[in-house]
């Protein structure tokens, strides 16, 4: 028993499961990998034979995406995607933060019943507020790119503020007063000192805010619309695929892979960060 | 310190609350506000009672249909999704070869945003059901079945996750002593592991059933609501009745205010539910 290599041996029923949950990694995966088969697929093919690999007749290369991408302004779609995700996660990281630091640390009636608010903001769906949002961000002029990532500073507000200041009251006061006799202002301070420690609950909170931002439908096309070009890639995909009408499947499956693409090889790369990140909100939220 | 910070009132909070004022407070009280008029933009509101209301649960606005619906949805998927998570979570502790692989494979679906997941599934439920000349349109129970296997598909990798740190913060003497004193596996799962991972089991419990609840882009991509409005969730039927026809914003807007007390009544209970387990603790 006590010898190592044997305790690493797998008995039977771990061999069992073992084969099941290889089964189940193909039973997951498949729905990734039906686009991605037929997206090699000439589009009349589709249809017919949904699930076979493409061969012989039926194989297009890279056809379908280049039809996708040239025909549909998906390339733009990606840049805005990106350039919304980005700006939006770094206004929110950065003024949340900050807010939560100033309504942690000034005890006030003005401070409680903001952490209130903030804290009530997100157990309101997004349907309550929907209507009345983006008419007033179309009379505010705030319906453009730069409009929306204010928009999503406010409405991403209220769960990056109450997992903030969560983490500044675990902050002790002492490290903060040294820095301040030093003769630091409050911003040196902050900069200086606070902010590096809430690096943890940072790094979650962009996490959590990209997903959403990135993923996000209803309120690029609600604010943004159809007719601009400012198109993020939920919006542009429910436009092609969602639209009735004569429709190709095989630059419809393109799409799909190329928008299931960033994700992947986000979540590939900063896999640890983001599963941790995810449970920490979803204990915290 | 506080007097001086103090004095940085402007610098440390207006931008967040400048955004949010214009996100979140002011849009929130016009909603509540409009919610009691006839209005077809935020500024023509004409005062009409609690006409929107009775309008909102009349039969033809398909409010209180798509409700049923949701509660039939958010049942199944609370049940199915929990079990087959904390199910594979068991798994993923019994040191089988591979279970960072299978992890991260089972987490993936989550990260992928509802439109994109819900035309995925729509190509491939599409494909099968034309092996037998049908489509997912054709029936209503197509789209509920579909929406069932979608969301456990997206869902069942994120609660695992939870169930998996909630597992390995079972001690191990609990289980061996367990053991020692002859509980067979199905003994040791019902009276140790289940009641030690009872947090677990609200947090995602919660999860599921908020997220369920207010699902709205997997609805939308995957069904649309047909055949005829018999697939539409709630949150399909709010933007429906605003965007469908005009006229019916106060409707809509009626909807909305429901629909948040529902959402915020869930919330509340997740709040007493977790509280009290800490008390208990």
């Amino acid at each position: 028993m006590g010898n190592k290599k044997v305790k690493e041996k797998m008995s039977i029923g771990q061999w069992i499961a073992f084969i099941f949950l290889c089964i189940l990694v193909v039973v997951f995966l498949y729905p990734i990998l039906f686009i991605l088969i037929n997206s090699f697929k000439g589009k009349f093919f589709i249809s017919k034979d949904p699930f076979s690999l493409p061969s012989g007749d039926t194989f297009v290369g890279i056809t379908n995406y280049v039809t996708g991408l040239t025909k549909t302004g998906f390339l733009s779609a990606i840049g805005w995607s990106f350039f919304i995700t980005i700006l939006s996660v770094g206004l929110i990281v950065l003024f949340t933060s900050m807010a939560a630091y100033y309504i942690t640390r000034v005890q006030s009636k003005a401070s409680n019943f903001l952490y209130f608010m903030f804290a009530f903001s997100m157990l309101v769906p997004f349907q309550m507020v929907m209507f009345t949002m983006s008419s007033l961000a179309d009379k505010l002029k705030l319906n453009n790119p730069v409009g929306m990532c204010f928009l999503y500073l406010g409405f991403g507000a209220g769960l990056a503020v109450f997992m903030f200041s969560g983490f500044v009251k675990s902050i002790p006061l002492e490290i903060e007063e040294a820095s301040m006799i030093d003769g630091c202002n409050p911003l040196q301070n902050y900069f200086g000192v606070v902010f590096p420690i809430l690096k943890p609950t940072t790094i979650t909170v962009a996490i959590l805010q990209a997903m959403w931002v990135w993923n996000d439908y209803l309120l690029p096309y609600l604010v943004i619309g159809l007719s601009t070009n400012y198109k993020t890639i939920p919006v542009v995909v429910q436009m092609l695929v969602g639209s009735n009408g004569n429709k190709d499947m095989g630059a419809m499956m393109a799409m799909l892979v190329l928008a299931i693409v960033p994700i992947v090889i986000f979540y590939l790369t900063c896999q640890k960060y983001i599963i941790e990140g995810v449970v920490a909100g979803a204990v915290k939220g | 310190m506080q007097k001086t910070l103090k004095k940085y009132f402007l610098v440390f909070i207006l931008p967040t609350l400048l955004a949010f004022a214009m996100a979140f407070i002011i849009p929130f009280i016009l909603g509540v506000y409009l919610s009691f008029c006839e209005f077809t933009t935020v500024d023509n509101g004409k005062f009409n009672g609690i006409s929107n209301y009775i309008n909102a649960f009349s039969s033809g606005s398909g409010f209180l249909s798509s409700l049923g619906f949701t509660v039939k949805f958010v049942i199944v998927a609370i049940v199915s999704i929990n079990i087959l998570a904390f199910g594979l979570a068991l798994l993923l502790t019994k040191k089988i070869k591979g279970t960072n692989v299978f992890r991260t494979v089972f987490f993936m679906p989550n990260l992928i945003g509802g439109i994109v997941l819900g035309y995925t599934w729509q190509q491939m439920l599409n494909a099968v059901l034309l092996q037998h000349g049908t489509n997912l349109l054709a029936k209503s129970t197509f789209g509920y079945w579909g929406l069932i296997l979608l969301m456990n598909w997206q869902m069942i990798g994120y609660m695992m996750i939870i169930y998996i740190a909630g597992l390995q913060n079972v001690p191990t003497d609990l289980l061996e002593a367990a053991r020692i004193d002859g509980a067979t596996g199905t003994q040791t799962l019902f009276k140790v592991t289940i009641p030690m991972v009872m947090p677990s089991i609200t947090i995602c419990t919660f999860l599921t059933l908020s997220n369920s609840f207010k699902l709205y882009d997997q609805n939308l991509a995957l069904t649309a609501g047909a055949p005829s409005h018999q697939t539409e969730m709630v949150a399909l039927n709010i933007v429906n009745t605003f965007y469908g026809r005009t006229g019916y914003s106060g409707v809509g807007q009626a909807k909305a205010v429901v629909f948040f007390i529902l959402v915020a009544g869930v919330g509340l209970l997740q709040l007493l539910f977790t509280r009290k387990r800490e008390v208990d603790q």
